[in-house]
This record gives structure tokens, sequence and C-alpha cells, in this order.
């Protein structure tokens, strides 16, 4: 089911010029080299956020994001991008605090899907949101000793600002950084650490969150719980979690009255590593957020960059055969997600594996092309600013599946050929046939988990989230990059909102990128032969500005805020590398989506968001 | 051993009567029970990351692990024998992970997967990342790969199953789950300002009272810039190149800048007597000798000659023939 919507696309310079009308004294334009939108006194954010939503049509708030500009001005800021759902490009706004007290008004009044990203910069930022009523440190625990993502802050292992190291580079001295560390391991204490007094108050935090008013300490004591209701703990470690997600369920019974998300169990650090490293060491970084679909994550990095390169002189676009390609890989992964989404969805029915083992079958066959290209099966670390690093091979050389001890050996367009006119279409009709008109799978989705539209809009939900609601929004149709536009495929849309309809619109979406994918094929047949990576600059001098790049990843909008600061020859590691990873921000509306349901139907909500950790936690 | 072939087991030096010969079988305890044992791998249900993922297309249809017995994967720690740690151990999941551990009934294995497993991996830097579970728990096998492929994951638990073929229950250290008294649990780590190991405690405090009296503690070693010596290969090469040199003209050259620079480590050694070892600077006069001697005597390994070399082949060929 597809939907042709009429894009009515807003005009953001129009949109600034009756902001500026409305607000003179509020706002200024952000004239810093590079940078875009506007800065906002924090004092009237919080109206001019509201003109920007109902008057202006910005009614998707994509992401919000603090920067330290530590020896760049001395102040914090937080950049708020906002789209229209009717498509088009983002209204950008800031705001600006000091760094000490930092204070900014919360949106989340306005926008309810600022919520974990608001948390998430009091985390990492140090931002404090008046207004917001959960400020918790989300992704570390409670008591951790600072912010770790000032500039001023420095980790255990800390050696050097940016990468390459002295140490390592040119001379190749490379130590185990437990060497030089008094416990040999990753930590480091504050100075005024009083061991007397240590507890761990990070578990407390977290029950104090539900609104029970109970401390840990006298959960166990009857009189302090005067009522049937039950906190139970699922995850970290649980069968059906999707990976180290937690969430502490308040039960009735067995209905759900609320529920916390509490996550950052693979909190590693990609943000203050992508600091250090040189913007292109972040590519094989990437991989590992959401690592089922590391082209796609590979795709929206590159674009980011690419924004800032190509303000500068030296800049070279990919050529159409690069453009065709990492088309052709961002869809093959897309099907993988999905297939692999699909098959774990039955897996938090109940239907233990079996279903998991058919869907991700033909997963193989795509890994294996990708083993051949890449040189990896899931980490392909396959695109360059500017292309992608290799062309496709000409032979697949399939190692892993071996016949009779034979290296199984395939020309790769009649490999591609075969798995895209004929695998993968009676893959996704196998799956159909066998899970859609099930008894069993119907009456445990239908109507379960529902996210009416408005509600998922105002989350900021992305992705088949989204469009199961009813908002046809697709990053590829409502601000397209690379060469989408002159490919023919529909938004799929379905519009109840609940579980069921988020598992057809995977199925709508992998047939979708079948009808993409048949149509590259020629495309590579014609630009047979065509370079695929133009400049070869493995460290590039990316010009100032700031970025934000965004592709249409399967598990929703990913987006990539890139900031290129400090050094006025153009730096060669970022000063900001922010990931606005839409596993994350679907969560938000999680708890809303569970409430009233029992308790087994929030294993299967939980899959039918499709989460994965690595992308949530960073 | 990795084979029970049950007539191998026949043919003991004690008399099996013919009658009874294919109904009994004999071998020693600890064969059979390390059999059951390493045939039967029960892994914890357990992802943590990535590398989950290479675990669950392990388990699926084309790479198959059931083939080797590890197919049950269960999702309580009470029933598993292994715990493949798959993917990067934060601090805030470390807490968890021990824990999970420390429930585990013995004999218990655990198989780092991965870099980030064995080592901290790519996000070994990071402040919440915990540099290999090995930090906190003893760790059997480590399988390297980011991430592992399923051929690696396999032959890993292969690797894990011959260390439980070489375990003997006459020996009491490979079987410590039959001692006296409950095993020590591993101590679980507390989140406080930064993750605190209990067995780390005294170090901590001690690091504290330090900070406490004002001393400069090295609670953060920064590192150095570290400084290569390299005064004595170049000297060994000067020799080298002396004693190699056939161009008298060229040799004349080297050792007169062999002298030099022995003048002027002697300059320097006279500033600073104690810093220089009296025996690294080789006078020309003791480089010279060894020079000559060299090729003649101590040699080490004779020049190639080729002619001799070809003299051999062509004898050899005319024994053959």
């Amino acid at each position: 089911m597809t939907d042709n919507a009429v894009v009515e696309q807003t005009d953001t310079n129009a949109a600034i010029a009756v902001l500026k009308e409305k607000f003179p004294d509020a706002i200024q334009d952000d004239t810093r080299e590079g940078y875009q939108g506007i800065i906002v006194d924090k004092n009237k954010l919080v109206e001019v956020a509201t003109a920007i939503r109902d008057e202006l049509g910005f009614d998707y708030l994509s992401s919000a994001t603090g920067v330290d500009y530590l020896g760049i001005g001395d102040h914090l800021e937080m950049v708020y991008h906002a789209y229209s759902t009717n498509g088009g490009p983002a209204l950008v706004f800031k705001a600006q605090t000091p760094r000490d007290n930092a204070e900014i008004p919360s949106l989340i009044d306005v926008w309810p899907g600022a919520d974990f990203q608001e948390r998430e910069a009091w985390d990492l930022m140090g931002i404090r949101f008046s207004g917001h009523p959960n400020l918790k440190r989300i992704l570390l625990w409670e008591g951790f000793n600072g912010h770790p993502l000032r500039k001023d802050w420095k980790e255990a292992y800390y050696e050097q600002d940016h990468k390459p190291f002295d140490s390592r580079w040119p001379g190749g001295h490379v130590y185990r950084a437990e060497e030089r560390n008094v416990y040999g391991k990753n930590v480091a204490y504050p100075d005024d650490l009083d061991l007397s007094t240590l507890n761990d108050v990070s578990e407390e935090s977290i029950y104090s969150g539900m609104g029970l008013g109970v401390s840990v300490q006298n959960l166990g004591n009857s009189e302090h719980l005067q009522t049937d209701r039950l906190i139970v703990n699922m995850g970290p470690h649980h069968p059906s979690t999707h990976g180290v997600f937690r969430m502490v369920v308040s039960l009735n019974g067995e209905t759900i009255e609320s529920l916390e998300p509490v996550m950052g169990y693979l909190h590693r650090n990609h943000e203050k590593i992508g600091e250090r490293n040189t913007f292109l060491h972040n590519m094989p970084f990437t991989d590992r957020l959401d690592y089922i679909s590391s082209m796609g994550n590979n795709h929206g990095y590159a674009l980011a960059v690419e924004q800032l390169l190509s303000q500068g002189a030296r800049w070279t676009p990919p050529t159409y055969r690069a453009e065709a390609i990492r088309v052709l890989m961002v869809e093959l992964t897309r099907i993988v997600n999905h297939l692999w989404a699909i098959g774990f969805l039955l897996n938090d029915l109940g239907a233990f594996f079996t279903p998991a083992l058919y869907a991700i079958a033909e997963r193989e066959r795509i890994l294996d092309f990708f083993e051949a290209t890449a040189g990896s099966r899931m980490m392909c670390n396959y695109m360059r600013f500017g292309g992608v690093f290799k062309d496709i091979p000409e032979r697949i050389k399939s190692v892993a599946n071996l016949v009779n001890d034979m290296v199984r050996d395939f020309n790769t367009m009649d490999y591609l050929t075969e798995l895209i006119n004929e695998r993968l279409p009676r893959a996704v009709d196998e799956l159909d046939q066998f899970l859609t008109d099930s008894e069993i799978i119907k009456t445990r989705t239908v109507g379960v988990g529902y996210l009416p539209p408005e509600m998922a809009i105002a989350y900021s939900a992305a992705g088949p989230l989204l469009r199961a609601s009813g908002v046809p929004y697709d990053v590829r149709r409502a601000d397209p990059y690379s060469i989408y536009p002159e490919l023919d495929f529909d938004v799929a849309v379905r519009y109840n909102g609940d579980i069921y309809d988020r598992y057809l619109i995977r199925l709508d979406e992998i047939r979708e990128s079948i009808r993409i994918l048949k149509q590259i094929l020629p495309r590579l047949e014609r630009t047979h032969g065509e370079n695929v990576f133009g400049p070869k600059q493995h460290t590039p001098r990316v010009p100032l500005g700031e970025a934000y790049g965004r592709v249409e990843n399967p598990k929703g909008e990913l987006g990539y805020y890139v900031v290129s600061a400090g050094d006025e020859k153009g730096p060669q590691n970022p000063w900001r590398y922010h990931v606005r990873a839409p596993s994350f921000i679907n969560l938000t509306a999680l708890g809303e989506m569970c409430k009233g349901h029992k308790v087994a139907d929030v294993v299967a909500i939980l899959g039918s968001i499709d989460i994965v950790l690595g992308e949530t936690d960073r | 051993m990795s084979e029970l072939d049950l007539r191998e087991l026949n043919n003991t030096e004690f008399p099996i009567p013919a009658d009874m010969q294919g109904n009994v079988a004999i071998t020693s305890l600890s064969k059979l029970y390390n059999w059951s044992r390493r045939s039967s791998l029960w892994p914890m249900l357990f992802g943590l990351a990535c590398c989950a993922i290479e675990m669950i297309a392990t388990a699926a249809a084309r790479y198959d692990f059931s083939r080797f017995g590890m197919e049950v994967m269960r999702a309580s720690p009470r029933q598993s024998d292994l715990m493949i740690v798959s993917g990067t151990v934060t601090k805030k999941m470390v807490v968890p992970i021990v824990r999970l551990y420390n429930q585990m009934p013995e004999p218990k294995y655990v198989l780092a997967m991965g870099a980030c497993a064995s080592g901290g991996g790519p996000f070994k830097e990071g402040y919440n990342v915990v540099s290999g579970i090995d930090k906190y728990l003893p760790v059997d096998v480590y399988v390297p790969g980011c991430p592992p492929t399923p051929q690696a994951l396999i032959y890993g638990m292969i690797a894990l199953q011959k260390k439980i073929d070489g375990q003997s229950l006459a020996n009491m250290d490979d079987v410590p789950w039959y001692g006296v008294g409950p095993a020590e649990p591993a101590p679980v780590p507390i989140l406080g300002p930064d993750i605190i190991d209990p067995r780390q405690m005294d170090l901590i405090r001690r690091q504290a009272e330090m900070a406490a009296a004002g001393k400069t503690f090295a609670i953060r070693n920064l590192p150095e810039p570290i400084k290569v010596e390299k005064a004595a290969p170049k000297a060994a090469a000067a020799k080298a190149a002396v004693a190699a040199t056939d161009d008298p003209a060229k040799a004349e050259r080297l050792r007169k800048r062999e002298e030099a620079l022995a003048r002027k480590r002697a300059a320097q050694g006279q500033n600073a007597p104690a810093a220089e070892p009296a025996g690294e600077a080789p006078t020309p006069a003791q480089a010279a000798p060894v020079a000559e001697a060299a090729p003649a005597e101590q040699g080490g390994k004779p020049k190639f000659d080729k002619e001799a070399m070809m003299a051999k082949i062509r004898a050899k060929k005319a024994n053959k023939g």
C-alpha cells in the first residue's frame, strides 16, 4: 500500500523572515563561516519553537544535540533540526548558554521527542534543561563523575586530543594503555573520592523514575508497599530485548501501568572517540552503530562530510557509478535488516527461532556479496568521501559455502540478477504466505501497541514506525539524496499504527527495495568500468562549518551532525560528531505505546520498533 | 582424544569374554566424563553487541553449530556451561555480566568473542568501555575478529572442547568444582564515580589517602613519548659497514667517522661519566682487528658462493643419473 502525498515544501528563508518579524529581539542569523540557521535567545526558546512548529509547519524535530565550543566562544550550544513532514530542507535553530551552570529551557512540551535527546545532552554535555520532568542520566549511570563530551573532560586512557597519536605515527611505538594506568584498567577516580560513603546509587534513581516514591532499600518492606503493583525488570540480560536493553515495568496484575526504558549498557563512546578520530577514521566506527545495516550508516556519514567538503575548492562529487553502487548496497542492507526484523519479531511473539531461520537464510547470500566486495560480512567500511573504496568484483568466490570442498565461484552480475529477480522476491513471498494470514500472529498483533500519527510525529518517531502510523515521510523522497530522485519507487505507508502494520510495512519496503534494485542493475551494466573513487584524499582537510547529513536507514532517519572547527586551515578531526540514532529516538514513544497492554506484549511492541543497541547507546 | 570409538574401547588389557564383546565397553571415567561434557556445551543465550549477530548466524542453518553439540542456547545462566561474551563490555554492563557468571553452575567456561571482549577492541579508549572481560572474569578461549566470522567462532568452541578433553578427574586443579565448600564468587564491581573493582579497594583507598595528604599521586599516568635509543644500532651499523666494505678509500672514510664519533662520545663521557658505559664506544684500534678477523674466522654466515653451490647440485644430479 503506498501513498502519493502532495508535497508542499516549506521555504526555509521565508520561514526565518517570518520568525524575525515576530521575534525581532530574540533571533539573529548564525553568521559563523559555514554555519546555517538562526540563533535564538534562550529565554524565548520555547515561544520560538512553538511558532516554528505551529505557524511555520516545521512539525518534526529531527535532532537536538549539544556542542561544546571551548576555546571558540566558550559556550555550550544546543542545535535543533526541525523539518516539515511534507518534506523539504531543515530549519536549524540554536540556543547558547555559558559553560558554567549551563541551562536551557526544555522543549519537551513542544516536541515530546526531545525527551531522550535532552537527557542525553544533560548526561554527556552537562546542559541542564529547566522544565524537563525527568532529567536524569540516560547513557551513563547516576553518580558518574563529570560530563564526558565536554572538551576539557579527559578519559582514563587519554593520550592526545587528536589522532593520529604521536606515539603511533610515524614511529609506531605502541604500548598497552593498561600499563600506563595505576589500576591496570580503564578507570580514573576524582581527587575527592570518599570510599567510606560510597554507595551505588545507580539503581535507586531508576526506580524513583517510576513515580512510585519508593527507594530500593524499602522495596522489600511491606509497610511501604501497600499496593498490588509490582516492579519487573526486563533486561539487560533478556533473550528478547534485542541486546542489552532494559525496561523497568510497573505492573498492575499483568497490565502495564508505566514503563521506563533504561539504556546505556552498550554505550561505547562513539561521539567522544569520534572527536579524537580523523574524519576518515570514523567511517569504520559508523559500521558498528547499527551493526545489521552498516552500509546505510556509511552512506549517512559520507553524505554529512561530503556536504562540508563540497564547500572546499578541491572537491569532485561521486561518479554516477559510485552513486549507483551506494544505492545498491544500501537497498540490499535494507532487505537484510527487514528480514532480520521480521524474523526476530516472530521470535518475540514466541515462535522461537524457526521463522528467524527462514527469514535470515537469504541474508547469507547478500553477505557473501558484501564480503566479496568490501572484505567483511557485516562491518563493510565500504564508502569513502567522494565514492566507494572499490568497485564491485567481477566474480564472487563464496569461501564460506564450500560444496565438496570446492570454493563456489559466481559471476557477480549473474549472481546479483538471480538474487534480485528470483531469490529475494521468493523469500518475501514465502514469509508473506506463511505469516500474514496466520491466526496467531493476527491475534497477537492487530490493535496492539497503537501509535497515532500525531503522536508519532510529536515523538520524532522515524522510519517504519512513523510510516506504519500513516505518515508518508521517507527521507529518500522528502529530502532526496544520491540518485533516488530518478528512481521509481513508492513510499510505503500503512495506517493502523499497530504491530501488525509495522510487520506489513517491512514486507512492503522489501518489495520497494527490490523494485529499486531492479532499476539499479541496468545502471551498473551501463556504467561498467567507470571510476568509483575520484579524489584520493585519505585525510581530507575539511572546510570549516557544520553539516547534517541524513539518510533513510532501515530503522529510520539516521542523521550525522558534524562540526568542523578549530583549525583555520581546515581541520582533520571533527570538532563535534553526533549521531541522530533512529533506534534511540524511536524508543521515546515506547512507554506510551505499552501503557495498558499486557506484559507479554511489551516484548512484541519492542520487536516491532526494531531497535539495535549499538545505535541506541552508541 | 576426540572420538569415542566403542571398538577401540574393547581393545584393552582386560580380557572380555567373547559372548560379552559388543555389550561391554571399558574406558576411563575421565574420558567418559569429558566426552559427555564436551559434546553438550550449552552456551548462554546472551548477546552484547555486533558479535551477537554473528553468534546467531553461527547458530542458524548455514553454519549450524549444533553439529558439534553446542546448539542448546539457554537463556538462564543456571542451565548454561559456557558464557560467550559476544561484544563490547561496558562498565555499566560488566556488573550484570559478573552476576550472571556467578549464577552459572560449575563447571563453567568463558569464551571472549571478538576484539572488544578480548581487549577492548576499537572502542578501548572509550570512557565507558572495559578493556577486555578478562579484567573481571577468567577467560578460557579468545576468538579474534571484529566480528569473528561464524567459522572462527566454531573454531574457538572446538578449541574449548579440546581443552575439556585435556582435563582429568585425577587432577584436582582440572576439576576444582569437586573441591570442598562452595567456590569463591567473582567479585561484583561497583558503579561509583567510575567503576570500582572490589579487589582493588586497597589500592584505590591508598591513592585517595595520598590525594588527601596533598601528595602528587599517579592516578592517571599521562603517556610520555617513548624515546628510542638510536646510538647503539648506528655504531653497530658503522662497524658492520667497516667490516663489509672492500673499497679502501671508503673504509678509510668510515674509520675516520668512527674515530670522530668516539671522540665526541668521550667528551660527553667526561661531562657525565656515570651515564655512559665504558665498553659502548669501541676505539678504532679495537674495531680494526675485528674488521679483519670477521670474514676469516668468526665470520658467522659464510658468503654465498654461487659457483660452489652449482657444482654441488650438478654432482647430486650426476649421482642420481
